[in-house]
């Protein structure tokens, strides 16, 4: 199973195990970890699973495109070019290891 | 046993229920929890299983809320399976004793009620036929989801979210599609002309059939499956898979029986406490007030709700800080459309239409009184980010301005 180290708002690391398919957010939430709320369930509708993916990571995972982007412009905390809506980054074990940092407000 | 806390019995394992759990522990509350849910699953998510689920993108494991060893580390005890058959409460206090159907009794000191909604069955002959189908749980969408592989015409009967999102999902695939809506608009109780019209034309350019002001009187069959959708005007519309998407309602039957106010659904205030105020209730089951809509008692059918209601529920259990209510907002997924809804639009006495339906690419910003009171933004997710953010800080948007596309709505947030 991949691995996804979150770093959240108040510092904590966490290591989780995903299932190769699921989202960074469905991981996250379905281990309750802090700091991600996902309002929507991951339908690219509420901006708050708003993640910072480590600059190593992001030539794996990518940058948002189209919609997410535009999501992201109006996320509640800063957009960097390394934001994500981690509802839209899907596991594989190419990405296994991947880092993040979950944004401070969501 | 009467200083002893014997916790909280949650009835109702949905995104309320789950929220009101998630919440008691997160707020330092140590004393037992039970959720009590009478489906078979662990708490799930709803909404995908009209769009991504039954399109085949999303297995049953990704709809769980929260993995299995939560349930374990946060000592939230989750009872699948259990309908609670009666609730006796103790004198003068707010505790007491549920008991299930296979006989289990469950002791508490306080109580939630998340029983959400059971969705409305059609009442016609024929109802019970085999290929007929309502989408509420998981066995409802994995029946369905197996049953498009063998359809060709499907009539979808209802045109509100969960009718259009299914008729989407078949089309895609390349189905026969008819939507048969009684009233003489799609989503006529959610939204206004505009956007009613556009996802009329929007569906039947992408090949559905829309037939409105239709009703449906019988469903007919042979040999134990439905074969065809009969109207009131006698047109027989052939379909092998009949899909019944036509509303819920609020189950209320445990806090009719606790003797609680209801109308519609049960009757909370604003701190999410029923009419016995050691009762709180959250969800899809209640009718709230809400400081965006002034006097009036509304039911929020919706994701948003049950997670906000469920953390001011958990608050109200727990006498600690009431959370900030959160602006209403809804989403809808048809096909490559994707609808945001910020705010309520019931009672508008104006609107403006921010860009040309046409294009696909469009707002609805609704007013009453000159007020800002929501959006239905198309594929624009900054309008709909404008004015949810608007709406949260008691902001308008003058509605002489909205229209311009070439100004960014966020720019025009006016505080009042």
């Amino acid at each position: 199973m991949p691995k996804i180290i979150l770093r959240s708002p108040d510092g904590n690391l966490h290591t989780v195990d995903a299932r190769v398919g699921a989202s960074v957010m469905e991981t996250a939430v379905k281990h309750g970890v802090p700091g991600i709320v996902a309002e929507c369930g991951g339908a690219l509708s509420c901006a708050t699973c708003h993640v910072y993916v480590s600059g190593s990571c992001l030539e794996r995972t990518g940058t948002a495109e189209d919609f997410e982007d535009e999501m992201l412009d109006d996320a509640a905390a800063e957009r960097r070019p390394n934001s994500r809506l981690s509802c839209q980054i899907r596991m594989s074990d190419e990405l296994d290891g991947l880092e993040v940092e979950i944004a401070p407000e969501q | 046993m009467d200083t002893a806390e014997t916790g909280t019995l949650i009835i109702g394992a949905g995104e309320a229920g789950l929220g009101i759990a998630v919440a008691l522990r997160n707020a330092g509350y140590t004393a037992p929890v039970t959720i009590s849910g009478s489906e078979a699953d662990a708490p799930y998510q709803r909404p995908p299983l009209s769009k991504e689920f039954l399109a085949g993108e999303m297995d049953e494991e990704n709809l769980l809320l929260r993995a299995n060893n939560f349930y374990q580390d946060k000592e939230i005890r989750l009872l699948t399976n259990a309908h609670i058959e009666d609730i006796v409460l103790d004198d003068n206090a707010a505790g007491g004793t549920a008991t299930t159907s296979s006989g289990t009794e469950i002791r508490f000191d306080r109580l939630a009620l998340a029983t959400g909604a059971s969705p409305r069955r059609l009442p016609v002959p024929g109802a019970d036929l085999d290929g007929v189908c309502y989408l509420r749980d998981i066995p409802d969408a994995r029946r369905l989801r197996g049953l498009l592989p063998e359809a060709r015409r499907v009539v979808v009967v209802g045109g509100g979210y969960i009718g259009l999102e299914a008729a989407a999902v078949a089309r895609t695939r390349g189905l026969e599609v008819t939507v048969v809506e009684t009233f003489e608009r799609l989503l006529q109780r959610v939204a206004a002309p505009p956007i009613s019209e556009f996802f009329r034309a929007a569906h039947e350019k992408r090949g559905a059939r829309v037939l409105l002001g239709a009703s449906v009187t019988a469903l007919q069959g042979s040999a134990g499956s439905v074969t065809g959708v009969e109207l009131s005007d006698g047109t027989v519309l052939p379909a092998d898979l009949v899909i019944i998407g036509i509303g819920v309602e609020p189950r209320i039957e445990l806090a009719q029986k606790l003797g609680l106010d209801c109308g519609r659904g049960i009757i909370v205030d604003d701190a999410a406490r029923t009419s016995n105020p050691a009762i709180v209730a959250a969800g899809d089951c209640t009718m709230q007030p809400h400081p965006l809509y002034p006097g009036e008692l509304i039911c929020l059918e919706s994701v948003q709700n049950a997670a906000d209601q469920a953390k001011v529920a958990a608050a109200s259990l727990l006498d600690g800080p009431r959370p900030e209510r959160a602006v209403p907002w809804f989403w809808s997924n048809q096909a490559d459309i994707r609808l945001q809804i910020a705010g309520l639009s019931a009672g508008f006495d104006d609107y403006v239409i921010r860009g040309e339906p046409g294009s696909e690419q469009f707002t609805v910003l609704y007013y009453r009184g000159g007020r800002l009171i929501a959006a239905d933004a198309v594929n624009s997710p900054h309008d709909f980010m404008a004015v949810k953010r608007a709406l949260g800080k008691g902001a308008t948007i003058d509605p002489a301005d909205a229209a311009n596309v070439g100004v960014q709505l966020k720019t025009l947030i006016r505080e009042t």
